[in-house]
């Protein structure tokens, strides 16, 4: 009985020891390319924030409206942002390359689904940063229109453009997100329709007599003042 | 001529030209729908170059921009016949007008292009440009703006006019002294649609000027007179008489603004080397009067022009934020604040503001556009200032608030050269 017992201890050290030993290298290997992988992530980075330096990142960022955002957020530049989130991704890439060497049933999977999740998550980013991009220069175009057309609440109205694209660049990246499409769909439709809606109700009801002198302003006496203004203002050349 | 302007041409108008072979004298007319005056225009030229030119060979360019009001049919159907008992005047060579239809949209650019590039095929020696905007064109003018070129060697002629104290706001308070300021030279319409050229600047500027640059060509007037100077050519002015517009355009200042500070702030980057060794002013050789003014009374709705400055101040401080430096937007805020009567848009501030402005353009803060557009109500109070000032003043007194705003453009020039080198 007693041997049996030491027998089967004895086998079942064997086998851990074994096993261990299977395991080991992998480890091994998994603590080297999480190794060789900090230090590649981190040349990236290295070389990345120097190329942003170069090209001036930090001013078409802070022409995209970002840099604002992020400093209100109390983060670091754009720059070092995207330094940081490339050397991150780039790590975490490696280390899961590495786990998958360790052979754990379940972990491939999601390793594989993450690899492929990369490209979509590049392309978001991609789409928010030039959809940013688009809002702040087409609101800060409405603004500079509307000031110079002496129309009423020039800000309203570039906050609107730069509200109605943003909405629509974020329906967009949630999308290639994969992220709550139909939740995204259907809440952008609603927000978009309740815009309309709601500007329609407050012009037509709430400012009826105010949209009333407006369209007499604009259609019955709108030429005709204009043209007045017009000839009160010296020609500039 | 290169293949570029040459392919540029249409091959019935290459044909056309080469039907008239050389001349001696040439005279552009860009149009684009001016059925209405271009008759008796082209008559005028006409009138003009049997008098004033009438052994040489002589031939009328109406570059058009695509009229559908029979203009260009106008302008080949004038015939010198119709001058001749008139005036009393005969020609003793054949004096042709050719009309072609550029192909781009219209633009001064393109048809300035188009007269250039007939003007070297002509191998033309003096030629120029008359505007179908200007309702008052003498046939004067065309001895004005040719004999410089022609008889005396200069190589442009540009004009001076005698104007209303209001009109013309851009010109006298930016264009006039930012131009002598940094370029050193006194030319009162460095911008204006009417000007004379040697073939020999016409065909200099044909190669260098960037003609695909994407500005399409706003501004090429201005462009083709900083050009004159850069390349260290013979300048003079000409005295032409009242300047009366066929429109006024009063609300269009933002394309203004474009054609003239846009073409102003983009050239002084490739001109830094000369501007910048320029330390004074120079005076032109001036044929009649440097200028005149006209002082009779003039409805302008200044309130509006404050009231549009003021709240451009409020409404584009995230803007200007971009733009101006804190202490000149603290006291442009400052100013916004104040009441109708005590509103005062010093000269030192306007000429800080345009410079910051220049200097913005130069390192692209924001779209270049939106800095040219953003200028437009600032703009509007210094103009406020300049007729509350001028508002009683004599012809001597308006000539010298403009010459003390030269004189503040020339002092604070230091500061330019800062803005531009500093790299914040």
């Amino acid at each position: 009985m007693r041997e049996m017992i030491i027998s089967e201890l004895s086998q079942a050290l064997h086998a851990m020891a074994r096993g261990f030993a299977h395991f080991l290298p992998r480890l091994i290997v998994m603590l080297i390319v999480a190794i060789v992988g900090w230090v590649v992530a981190f040349v990236a980075k290295v070389v990345l924030r120097s190329i942003l330096r170069l090209v001036k990142f930090d001013k078409l960022s802070e022409n995209a409206g970002a840099s604002q955002l992020l400093a209100k957020a109390a983060l670091p530049s754009a720059t070092e942002m995207l330094s940081r989130f490339v050397f991150w991704v780039a790590w975490l890439g490696f280390i899961l390359l590495g786990v998958s060497v360790l052979g754990i049933l379940g972990l491939q999977e999601q390793v594989a689904r993450f690899f492929l999740f990369l490209p979509r998550l590049f392309v978001a980013l991609f789409i928010m940063f030039f959809g940013l991009l688009a809002a702040s220069f087409l609101s800060r175009a409405a603004l500079l229109a509307a000031v110079n057309a002496n129309m009423p609440s020039p800000r309203v109205l570039s906050l609107a453009v730069r509200s109605i694209i943003i909405v629509f660049v974020l329906s967009i990246v949630f999308e290639e997100l994969g992220l709550a499409e139909q939740t995204m769909l259907v809440a952008f439709g609603i927000a978009f329709g309740a815009l309309m809606l709601g500007l329609a109700i407050a012009f037509g009801m709430g400012g009826r007599d105010l949209a009333k002198r407006f369209l007499e302003k604009k259609i019955v006496r709108g030429k005709k003042k204009e043209e007045e203004e017009n000839e009160d203002e010296p020609s500039p050349l | 001529m290169k293949l570029a302007e040459e392919s540029y041409l249409t091959d019935d108008f290459l044909r056309q030209l080469v039907n008239v072979g050389e001349v001696d004298i040439l005279v552009g007319l860009p149009t684009h729908n001016n059925a209405q005056t271009i008759g008796s225009i082209v008559q005028t030229i006409q009138s003009g170059i049997l008098r004033g030119f009438p052994r040489e060979r002589a031939v009328i360019i109406n570059a058009d921009g695509g009229s559908r009001d029979g203009t260009r049919e106008l302008v080949t159907g004038v015939s010198i016949d119709d001058v001749r008992p008139a005036s009393n005047l005969h020609a003793l060579r054949t004096l042709h007008s050719i009309s072609t239809e550029y192909p781009n949209s219209p633009s001064s650019g393109a048809a300035l292009r188009t007269i250039l590039a007939a003007a070297e095929l002509l191998r033309a020696k003096a030629c120029a440009v008359l505007s179908p905007n200007s309702a008052n064109i003498e046939r004067e003018w065309i001895s004005k703006l040719l004999s410089p070129i022609y008889r005396d060697g200069f190589d442009l002629v540009t004009p001076t006019y005698r104007r209303h104290k209001f009109e013309g706001l851009l010109i006298t308070n930016l264009v006039y002294p930012m131009t002598r300021a940094l370029y050193g030279l006194r030319i009162r319409e460095a911008y204006s649609p009417e000007f004379g050229f040697s073939g020999r600047l016409g065909s200099q500027f044909l190669g260098q000027h960037a003609w695909n640059d994407g500005t399409e060509g706003a501004g090429v007037e201005l462009r083709f007179t900083l050009a004159a100077i850069t390349g260290r050519n013979l300048i003079c002015q000409s005295f032409l008489g009242e300047k009366m517009h066929v429109e006024r355009h009063a609300a269009d200042l933002v394309p203004a603004l474009r054609e003239t500070v846009g073409a102003l702030f983009s050239a002084l980057e490739p001109d830094f080397p000369v501007w910048s060794a320029v330390t004074h002013s120079q005076s032109l050789p001036t044929t009649g009067a440097d200028h005149e003014v006209i002082l009779e009374p003039l409805r302008v709705n200044r309130k509006r022009l404050r009231e549009m400055f003021s709240s451009g101040v409020a409404e584009l401080e995230s803007v200007f934020q971009s733009i101006l430096s804190l202490s000149t937007l603290a006291e442009l805020k400052r100013i916004a604040a104040l009441g109708e009567e005590e509103f005062h848009y010093p000269p030192e501030l306007w000429v800080r503001t345009v410079y910051e402005f220049a200097a913005s353009y130069r390192k692209s803060v924001i779209s270049r556009d939106h800095i040219i557009q953003a200028l437009a109500p600032l703009f509007r109070g210094r103009a406020f200032t300049f007729l509350v000032e001028n508002r009683n003043a004599s012809e001597d007194e308006v000539e010298n608030n403009i010459e003390g705003l030269c004189l503040e453009f020339e002092r604070l020039k230091p500061y330019l050269l800062q803005l531009w080198e500093s790299r914040e």
